[in-house]
């Protein structure tokens, strides 16, 4: 009796995360404008969302922001978590809690402050003739903003972990500074840089709200476009946008978590080996 | 022997306002085997991350060879590091492992591949080419960061405690092996370490460290028989360090009777700190029901006196079975004297304890707190 009430519990809970997702995919399947009815499969959204330019203007947009952003603010997050990782414990704390208090603040409050940034900028600007135009290269900036925190949250630890006579001893056997880090750093901490950057992607891929604050007229990623076409009226081509959004983000949270598992493996095979 | 490998000149460093290494001046000799030794805190990794360049000194030089290399960047240095844990690259295979500092001297592949099983070889671990670090014992894995050291033919290998995480059988075999590879390659080891037994079962030369300041430089027989200082006769070794005073040349009072010693120079009716080892304080039996002015009595007497014409009287108040020895202490005069001995005196056996005038050691008493951990080169 208690195990089928667990069972009803379990799927209670899955029917409320899910459903609406499951709602959502279905209906970008069906072949009928109104939501109320079944109209048979057909994948003809998807098609017309495919060759909507606006839309694919926006998946291009997306993409492009997602791998720059993630690619800039891992670059930053390396660089700052290796200085941070030469701090004394005190400082560290103290800096790590300033850049982790962006991550915590509303999201609203950054996408707000980002646009007030830039167009304080831009009035500053302008008096030598110069100006801040809202669009690719601001949203570009807000989210290497709002996906550093992590990239350097995801980094750090594994540098932590590294024993500090590794770099030591390769520069002591003749390596250069640089070939040091390259040979002995980098394949230690290569996990965490490429989670850093697959949660940035990810991050950046969905993110509405500072986009929308940072993007300026005429520039769209594929959220804002969503939000924009949902105002006119919701097109079935939008299921089949959100549809697609969802199972990107799925697949990428899947290769992560194989690639954990993977790693989890290792260890554990080794001290396995180890206690053999 | 002879020529001066290494020379550290007036060497000073201090982190964060404490200062570590004062003023140090220390030559190495081409194949020495040179320790040094001290307690933690006491400067001596410091000196080795100096000598690997690691660290730089605050002011000093350091010479290697003829040339000064105080800023010279540790890759560019012919000196290798083993580090107290190992130090492996994790993610490299053995081979690998040992093959980096080649790899980075671009040696041939034909070169490298005969070098690392040479390598392996001299550590004993010949056919473990493939397999990684983490799949070793610590054992095993600190013997390659040996291999991985020695292949490059460094003229000086450093040794940052290399032992301090083995236990204490394997500690005793790997002792043997450094001493073999030491042999066998020709080349200078400076090793640091906190362990007397250690610092005395391989080294040639001994530096006695503490606070910043080299206590006392010497052969391990030297440090042992004759340390120049409390520090040292408490730190190498047991001992007893008792207070006496020095009558005359060869004659010292401890507790008030006075003992043949052969120490020379120490002026008249000066205080002085006295060492005696344990394993050289020599009990007798007290022949208790015999009564003092008996045969029996006299004639133990005679025996003590024929070691040294000073002795004391004691009672044994402690008693433990070490293995090789007993180690009791002897109450006498308000001291707890330490004594090594295989032969045993049961608690509360009466006995008469003496020296002889070669195993007295006398040490001038430091003026100052501050003269305690003064350099040698000023006594």
């Amino acid at each position: 009796m208690k195990k089928v009430f667990s069972r009803l519990y379990l799927f209670i809970i899955f029917i409320f995360l899910y459903a609406p997702i499951a709602v959502l995919i279905v209906l970008s399947f069906n072949d009928s404008r109104t939501r109320a009815k079944w109209g048979g499969f057909t994948l003809r959204w998807y098609a017309a969302m495919f060759r909507n330019e606006t839309i694919m203007d926006a998946l291009r947009n997306t993409l492009l922001i997602a791998v720059l952003s993630a690619l800039i603010a891992t670059l930053l997050g390396l660089t700052a978590a290796l200085s941070l990782n030469r701090m004394k414990q005190r400082k560290r704390t103290f800096v790590m809690g300033i850049i982790n208090i962006p991550m915590l603040n509303a999201e609203i409050v950054t996408g707000i402050s980002l646009m007030l940034i830039f167009i304080a900028l831009g009035q500053f600007l302008s008096r030598w003739g110069y100006m801040v135009e809202f669009g690719f290269g601001t949203v570009l900036i807000g989210h290497i903003t709002f996906n550093l925190p992590y990239t350097v949250l995801l980094i750090l630890p594994k540098l932590r972990q590294i024993n500090t006579s590794t770099y030591e001893a390769a520069l002591d056997l003749g390596a250069s500074r640089f070939l040091a880090f390259r040979k002995v750093i980098l394949p230690d901490i290569m996990s965490g840089i490429v989670s850093g950057f697959m949660m940035a992607f990810t991050l950046s891929l969905d993110d509405f709200v500072i986009t929308h604050f940072t993007k300026g007229p005429g520039f769209d990623t594929l959220s804002t476009k969503i939000y924009t076409e949902v105002r006119k009226g919701i097109k079935p081509e939008m299921y089949a946008l959100s549809t697609l959004m969802f199972v990107t983000i799925l697949l990428l949270l899947l290769l992560s978590g194989v690639r954990g598992n993977k790693e989890k493996a290792t260890v554990n095979s080794s001290k396995r080996r180890q206690a053999v | 022997m002879s020529t001066k490998l290494i020379d550290l000149q007036h060497i000073t460093k201090s982190f964060d306002g404490q200062v570590v290494l004062d003023d140090l001046n220390l030559y190495i000799r081409e194949n020495e085997f040179l320790t040094l030794l001290g307690p933690s805190g006491c400067g001596k990794t410091t000196t080795l991350r100096i000598l690997g360049g690691f660290e730089k000194p605050d002011t000093g030089r350091v010479i290697f060879d003829g040339k000064d290399i105080t800023d010279l960047a540790p890759n560019k240095r012919q000196l290798n590091t083993v580090f107290q844990k190992y130090a492996l690259f994790t993610h490299m295979t053995i081979a690998e492992n040992i093959a980096f500092g080649l790899r980075i001297r671009k040696k041939s592949e034909a070169y490298i591949r005969d070098k690392v099983s040479y390598a392996l070889k001299l550590v004993n671990l010949d056919g473990y080419e493939n397999r990684m670090p983490d799949s070793l014992s610590g054992g095993q894995q600190q013997r390659i960061a040996i291999a991985r050291a020695i292949v490059n033919e460094p003229k000086v290998l450093l040794l940052d405690e290399p032992l301090g995480a083995l236990d204490l059988k394997l500690r005793q075999d790997m002792q043997y092996e450094l001493i073999r590879l030491k042999n066998e390659l020709g080349i200078t080891f400076i090793y640091v370490t906190h362990d007397q037994e250690e610092a005395l079962t391989m080294s040639d030369t001994i530096v006695v460290m503490n606070q910043g300041y080299i206590q006392q430089i010497g052969t391990p027989e030297d440090i042992y028989n004759e340390p120049q200082n409390a520090f040292v006769a408490d730190f190498i070794g047991d001992s007893n360090i008792i207070d006496a005073t020095m009558i005359q040349d060869r004659l010292v009072s401890i507790q008030g009777v006075r003992f043949a010693c052969v120490d020379t120079g120490f002026g008249t009716d000066r205080p002085v700190d006295v060492v005696i080892r344990p394993e050289d304080l020599k009990l007798r039996e007290i022949p208790e029901d015999a009564g003092e002015g008996s045969d029996a009595y006299e004639e133990a007497l005679n025996r003590v006196r024929k070691i040294n014409p000073g002795y004391l009287t004691g009672t044994v108040s402690h008693l433990i079975f070490k293995g090789v020895h007993y180690e009791m202490e002897v109450q006498s005069g308000g001291y707890d004297w330490l004594v090594h001995s295989t032969k045993m005196y049961p608690v509360g056996t009466k006995v008469f304890m003496s020296v002889d005038p070669f195993d007295i050691q006398i040490m001038h008493k430091p003026e100052s707190e501050d003269e305690q951990a003064v350099g040698v080169e000023d006594i």
